[in-house]
């Protein structure tokens, strides 16, 4: 029954390289620890190369020259945590959470669908790459001895049943508590005096790799380390046997960034958010699915903010959130780029940027399939784009479609989100007004083009008819009233504080040896009379 | 040195000898000969070898034609040509908008999905329901003159904002493709206002509509596109007062207006041959209290 494990070495670096790639060329160090305490806890092999180790000081650090030097980020390891968890479950549904660097999984009837072991254990490795973890991948009859190669490893290894103790042998005694001992068994965790002591005993011994363990008596090993020599031998064999401790991980994607220094424009930012961005794909695409819903929180500097200063805690940090709802599930980093970048640009921060933080919702992935007869529909991605460059352009709320409202109130509507649903098959059903297939011949309807707002008008009564009018702000629409039908009277909502109440008219009026027709309204409760439109 | 010319319709061609100043009558075949010999240079050269014959250029081929649904309109017209410029256009009560409704209407009866770009934001959404709009199927674009107001600058011409966003709109609603429709409706735009947008706009449009299914409308008070359009009708109001056939003695409050005359007349139309004169039909469009 084979086991995969990957494990990210040097893990808190990799979740600092996964948000800065750039970095993944240098030597970096992780630093942990309160200012000015602070001391490496992290390093990659190229910081190794140059000497520096863990427990450096700052001060010691900054002697060398070409190493990157970041604060240990809980947020992005987190994620990094995540994206790894996802990777297995991408594969497997059993998978062991072992610890933060360290994940296991069961590949045990997985080749007839990704195929051979070996193969697996590449394309896992391959899809840690695309998540932004460089990991070491090893398959092994057993979680342990899955778990020791990756760790002593590196780069993809297969370990065929019957050969773990010859493969393993080569290791170090020191890979069984490299860091990972309480991981390798749950429920026998070694605290680190009880390493020392062990690894202080195998120096002693002679005992330098794990063949040399493997081979040493089983009974006066008991006598002299106890049943955690056994275990320990046990495990140096590669003959360890336990289950793995299954985890359904919440289907949660975040990301975050802390920035080293304030953020103030924009344009830095969308890198960071288009890292981010495409992680959270990545992760999504890696569980089949997509997102219609991303969430934007940024967390401000609080010292350029006026009113948090007069505030009397201006320690606490201020957020910024963004949602962006979209009307379908949608996969593409570009498109959330851009509509954040929109987004932005429309409602700017307005403070620095200290920390980015982002999700996403998931859902299930469209699925649509285009007919031989259905008209041309825009792409939901690019008609989303140009519904945000629109609104750029003509102000937010004035691009869209209209709900009407259930109410005779004049102008009731509200303008919401355009998402047309694209249809599979032409529909036979039939909007109100006219008949037909879209070939009916009828009459249209006349038309009403809406003054906004309407002009206010003097009009000259005559038996408490309308007998000639004049706008003051439309010179064009004055004279007599040569034809007229009305008045019509409607009132609504009397209950409410905006109640209202009009009577209207249709008027002809001469211009240029032809007719204009207008709607004439006197408001009843205001007593204004307003010219509210032409028909055309 | 000779010059020679040649006729099809005669079958000869004529071989001019300048020293004697004669005319040289010589048989089709050597005609031929030489036409085959002027194009064997001609594809040896290497400026002319990529010059294409006019006679064997690539006709452009017949838009397809989409009803409006209006019986008189469709039938004068044949309807609004996809990958075309349509200009419709008429003064204020000659049923331009009614048109452009109707046009909606049956393009969203299709499932096509339709823009409308309202530069005077003088759409009656509760009318354009009533015409059959299916509003699930059109985008409302509403310029206004706002935005500019609150990012604190100032406009000398209060239509020139709302002309740029028209074609900063336009331009966007046709790059993203998909749209069975893209009305533009500056009927409210005066005509000084209108008459700036420049032809190389109108060309641009012309240019990226072409090839793809949509209509791309027009409706204004006169042509402002120039030869960019494909289709140019003209609307007037017919000149009768809505209920002349009721008694003038009929109270108002017993009127109703029922139906509303306008004439059309298609003035260019590059969709045929040009027509010897213009033709014009009367149509009317009806409120929808009339039933």
């Amino acid at each position: 029954m084979p086991f995969a494990c990957i494990f990210v070495p040097d893990f808190p670096v990799e979740a600092i390289v996964r948000a800065e790639p750039e970095l993944r060329s240098q030597a970096v160090v992780v630093l942990s620890g309160k200012a000015p305490l602070e001391k490496v806890c992290a390093l990659n092999e190229r910081a190794r190369r140059m000497g520096l180790e863990i427990g450096m000081t700052k001060t010691q650090l900054e002697a060398c020259t070409g190493v990157a030097m970041r604060a240990r980020s809980p947020l992005q390891e987190a994620a990094a945590h995540a994206a790894l968890l996802d990777c297995a479950q991408s594969f497997s549904p059993q998978v062991e959470d072992t610890a933060a660097d360290t994940v296991v999984l069961d590949v045990a009837g997985l080749e007839p669908l990704f195929g051979a072991l070996p193969k697996i254990a590449r394309d896992v490795a391959r899809r840690a790459s695309e998540l932004g973890l460089e990991t070491n991948v090893a398959v092994a009859p057993n979680p342990d001895a899955a778990a020791l190669a990756a760790r002593g490893f590196s780069g993809v290894t297969v370990i065929a049943p019957g050969i773990e103790a010859e493969r393993l042998g080569e290791l170090p005694v020191s890979v069984l508590w490299d860091g990972l001992s309480p991981r390798l068994s749950p429920h026998e965790k070694d605290d680190e005096d009880d390493a020392e002591k062990f690894l202080d005993t195998f120096q002693r011994w002679g005992v330098r790799n794990l063949r040399a363990l493997a081979a040493l008596p089983g009974i006066p090993l008991s006598e002299r380390l106890g049943q955690k020599g056994l275990r320990l031998q046990q495990l140096a064999r590669g003959s360890s046997s336990r289950t793995l401790k299954l985890v359904q991980p919440p289907l949660l994607f975040e990301e975050a960034i802390e920035l080293e220094y304030p953020v103030v424009l924009l344009e830095p930012l969308a890198f960071a958010l288009n890292r981010m961005l495409e992680q959270l794909c990545a992760r999504l695409s890696s569980r089949a699915l997509a997102t219609q819903e991303l969430c934007l929180r940024l967390e401000l500097e609080t010292d350029l903010c006026p009113e948090d200063s007069a505030a009397p805690a201006p320690a606490l940090p201020r957020c910024f959130t963004r949602t962006l709802r979209l009307p379908v599930p949608m996969l593409d980093a570009k498109v959330f780029l851009k509509l954040l970048q929109l987004d932005l640009k429309a409602h700017p921060p307005g403070a620095p940027i200290l920390k980015i933080l982002l999700a996403a919702e998931p859902s299930r992935p469209r699925a649509a399939q285009a007919g031989l007869f259905v008209p041309a529909f825009p792409e939901p991605e690019k008609l989303e784009l140009t519904l945000a460059r629109i609104s750029g352009i003509v102000g937010e709320g004035r691009a869209g479609t209209a709900g009407l409202l259930d109410t005779h109130r004049p102008e009731a509507f509200r303008i919401e989100h355009f998402a047309p649903q694209e249809q599979s098959t032409p529909t036979l059903s039939e909007p109100r007004g006219n008949s037909g297939n879209g070939t009916a011949h009828s009459s249209p309807i006349t038309a009403l083009r809406l003054f906004r707002p309407p002009l206010h008008a003097e009009v000259t009564l005559r038996e408490g008819k309308p007998t000639r009018l004049l706008c003051p702000k439309r010179k064009d629409i004055a004279g007599e009233i040569v034809w007229m039908a009305g008045p019509w009277r409607s009132s609504g909502d009397w209950w409410e504080q905006d109640g209202w109440a009009r009577d209207e008219w249709d008027i002809a009026m001469n211009r240029e040896n032809s007719f204009v027709l207008y709607r004439l309204v006197h408001d009843l409760l205001s007593g204004r009379w307003m010219v509210e439109g032409a028909y055309d | 040195m000779s010059a020679s010319f040649a006729t099809a319709a005669l079958g000869r061609s004529f071989t001019l000898d300048p020293a004697s100043g004669e005319l040289e009558l010589v048989p089709a075949p050597a005609a031929a000969s030489r036409h085959a010999a002027l194009a064997d240079h001609l594809r040896a050269s290497p400026k002319l070898a990529c010059v294409t014959a006019a006679s064997r250029l690539e006709l452009r081929p017949v838009p397809e034609l989409v009803l409006t649904g209006v019986a008189d309109f469709d039938a004068l017209t044949g309807g609004l040509p996809r990958g075309c410029l349509t200009e419709i256009c008429g003064p204020a009560s000659s049923g331009r908008t009614s048109l452009l409704l109707a046009a909606l209407s049956a393009a969203t009866r299709r499932q096509e999905v339709c823009a409308l770009v309202d530069a005077g934001d003088s759409l009656d959404p509760q009318g354009a329901a009533a015409s059959g709009v299916d509003w699930n199927k059109l985008l409302w674009v509403r310029c206004a003159s706002t935005s500019r107001r609150a990012a604190g600058k100032t406009a000398s011409d209060p239509w020139e904002q709302r002309m740029e966003q028209v074609l900063k709109t336009t331009d966007l609603l046709l790059q993203s493709n998909g749209f069975g429709l893209i009305a533009i409706d500056l009927s409210d735009i005066p005509l000084n206002s209108a008459r700036r947008i420049p032809l190389t706009s109108w060309f641009r449009f012309r240019r990226a509509v072409e090839h793809t299914p949509t209509v791309l409308l027009v409706v204004e008070q006169q042509p402002i596109a120039g030869s960019c359009s494909s289709l140019l009708v003209n609307l007037a109001a017919s000149g009768k007062l809505p209920d002349l056939q009721q008694a003038p003695v009929c109270p108002s409050h017993a009127r109703l207006l029922q139906v509303l005359h306008a004439t059309v007349e298609v003035q260019r139309s590059r969709l045929e041959r040009k027509p010897s004169q213009s033709t014009r039909m009367e149509f009317y469009s009806r409120p929808a209290w009339a039933g």
